[in-house]
């Protein structure tokens, strides 16, 4: 039962995900200018030239016709050729997710790590110096723009403290064969504890920059729900039954109250990518946002058009694990 | 007059309305207050600590820190409410007319929302500007396209929640229009929580502004803006601290300001948030007595 709701769930995104693909289509398309002209800038260039980018982009034939062509070429696993980098735009994803995701990761750990404790006390204590202090400090971090704590901490940890390295995945001067992308497991697969190391301290400031900013909006809402919940009659029924007090918190009130921080998670996920290429811009983290970054100045219109839905489609696909983890969080919760 | 004395009414609400005031006025009468052109540049004083004559410093072409700062509240505060004042009139209005009416556009219009909602407003904002080009009208409209829908959705759930009270079927009984029902009944009823988004978004598009001016996709490198007066300071980050530093400093604490008044006025227009929250700390001291009873009988 639970599972033809849930495959329900999955065909629903269906037309939403081809949505997002022809609105990634459109985007660029609706911009004044000539993709064509705009790709090749001022270089000098020959009319045939511009025919020939024209027609290898398909942008000779009708809008209906690029965006069936488009469309399929994405059913296909294909996503076009950059013209600028020389490579399928396919390869050149796939080259720079992993850095993308392991980042992603480390930054939802430090945000968890951070915002977890903190809003629980917060809530637990509230009124108090801690929850005031607590929520004046969260207050601060969601009116931070991420680049310039990044620059900060870079100041602080890097320059005067030569603490953390201030770019890359690892120091130049190490090799690390490339089994599966992520710099930490390739760095245990080849069984070097050193590379491991210097990997780890690689990731740390790029982490904890975007990791606090979404701390701060993560505590936030876990202090909300752990207030809202603390009040309700289970709680108190599991306090009169003598339980203690951590479990009552940990087991009763705050599965429950795990709900909303999820969904908000899904709705930040958003603004976690969006963040990621500003850390990885500033960190010069080899990963898809740099990519993005990159391939808008060079006016590599293949690669930026691809990204875009790329990043939707992560979205999309992020809602969607967070509404069949609300199952696994509260039973009552049927998909 | 009532509202404004609310809002400064506690301490927090006073120093962010005094905050926002002071930026408004640094911005307005920038050619009075800066001690230096905004543009004038000396190589002789490059990349100079803070000084008497320079109390930021200066930049690595010689500019006064201080006075591109001054000249920088220009830009944030004029992205921040145009944007805002374009995406919550287009928004609202949108919102309130599905919300009122339903049907298909309205169903339409939903589906649209959410597909925008799918696309992180950063990359939406870099996407456009890189093939637009850094401006100021341009920066509003990318800005735009996408920011409206917060606001729609506000106003469609509010919407449908007022059309159900009865001072729209007081006012349909009398034989309003449904035209002036909704704009004279119902959007003056949505509008507190319009304000409360409004304000809390001006802050949000500021820093957006930044982000972007920062990658050089924002305002024209001619302007200041804090933004790329942070991005100036990058290069120069290992011997020059407060390039960056200062900046992004004003930054943060106007926008900081904002977001406060924005939540004190959400306690003005939603006073069950605030009541809401003393509710629970009664009910919660409650729940320990009776643990604390139960702990002794046990």
């Amino acid at each position: 039962m639970r599972l033809t709701k849930l495959l329900e769930r999955v065909l629903s995104a269906i037309p939403v995900a081809i949505g997002v693909a022809v609105l990634a289509f459109m985007f660029l398309r609706f911009l004044p200018g000539d993709p064509v002209e705009i790709m090749l800038g001022e270089t000098q260039v020959t009319q045939q030239q511009i025919d020939s980018l024209r027609n290898q982009l398909n942008l000779d034939k009708p809008l209906i016709t690029q965006l069936a062509l488009f469309l399929a070429g994405v059913l296909r696993g294909d996503l076009g050729v950059s013209f600028v980098k020389n490579a399928p735009v396919v390869k050149l994803i796939a080259d720079t997710l992993p850095a993308t995701i392991e980042l992603t990761m480390a930054t939802v750990l430090v945000a968890i790590l951070i915002a977890l404790p903190v809003g629980i006390i917060s809530a637990l204590r509230a009124g108090s110096i801690v929850d005031r202090s607590v929520l004046s400090g969260a207050l601060v971090g969601v009116s931070m723009p991420a680049f310039w704590f990044g620059l900060l901490l870079i100041l602080l940890f890097a320059v005067e403290l030569k603490l953390f390295p201030t770019s890359g995945r690892i120091a130049a001067t190490m090799v690390v064969d490339r089994t599966t992308g992520f710099m930490l497991i390739d760095t245990l697969l080849a069984k070097d504890l050193r590379a491991f190391g210097v990997a780890l301290k690689h990731l740390v400031l790029p982490a904890i920059t975007l990791g606090v900013v979404f701390a701060a909006v993560l505590a936030r809402v876990i202090r909300a729900s752990m207030l809202e919940v603390l009040s309700k009659d289970f709680v108190t029924t599991a306090r009169a039954k003598g339980l203690r007090e951590w479990s009552v918190i940990i087991k009763h009130a705050l599965r429950n109250a795990l709900i909303p921080a999820l969904t908000v998670t899904g709705l930040q996920f958003g603004e976690l990518l969006g963040g990621n290429m500003i850390v990885e811009t500033i960190f010069a983290w080899p990963g898809l946002g740099r990519l993005v970054v990159s391939s808008i100045f060079a006016r590599d219109y293949v690669v930026v058009q691809a990204a875009v839905m790329l990043y939707a489609l992560t979205y999309v696909a992020a809602n969607l694990v967070v509404d069949a983890l609300y199952t696994l969080l509260n039973p009552r919760i049927s998909l | 007059m009532k509202r404004v004395k609310q809002l400064i009414a506690t301490p927090l609400g006073s120093v962010s309305a005094a905050v926002i005031t002071l930026y408004v006025l640094m911005a307005i009468f920038a050619p009075l207050i800066a001690p230096y052109g905004p543009e004038a540049t000396s190589l002789g004083q490059r990349l100079q600590p803070p000084s008497a004559q320079h109390w930021f410093g200066t930049d690595s072409l010689g500019r006064d820190i201080l006075s591109r700062t001054i000249y920088g509240a220009r830009v944030s505060l004029l992205i921040g409410v145009v944007t805002v004042a374009i995406t919550a009139t287009f928004g609202t209005v949108l919102g309130a007319l599905g919300g009122y009416y339903r049907g298909a556009f309205d169903a339409v219009v939903g589906r649209f929302t959410e597909l925008l909602l799918a696309f992180p407003y950063l990359i939406f904002a870099i996407g456009m500007m890189a093939f637009l080009g850094p401006g100021f009208a341009n920066l509003v409209m990318a800005l735009s396209l996408k920011g409206w829908v917060e606001f729609y959705r506000l106003a469609r759930g509010q919407t449908l929640d007022q059309a159900e009270r009865e001072y729209v079927e007081a006012s349909r009984a009398l034989g309003q229009r449904h035209s002036r029902t909704l704009f004279r009944e119902v959007i003056p009823n949505i509008l507190p929580a319009t304000v409360v988004l409004g304000t809390l978004r001006v802050g949000y598009f500021m820093v957006l502004e930044a982000s972007l001016s920062f990658l050089g996709v924002g305002i024209p490198p001619n302007i200041p803006a804090w933004g790329s007066m942070i991005s100036d300071g990058r290069g120069v980050l290992f011997i020059a601290w407060w390039v960056s530093t200062i900046p992004g400093i004003a930054l943060l604490i106007l926008v900081l300001a904002i977001n406060l008044l924005g939540e004190r006025l959400q306690e003005i227009y939603d006073p069950r948030s605030k009541s809401r929250q003393r509710f629970r700390r009664v009910n919660r001291s409650k729940a320990a007595t009776v643990t604390s009873t139960t702990e002794e009988a046990a």
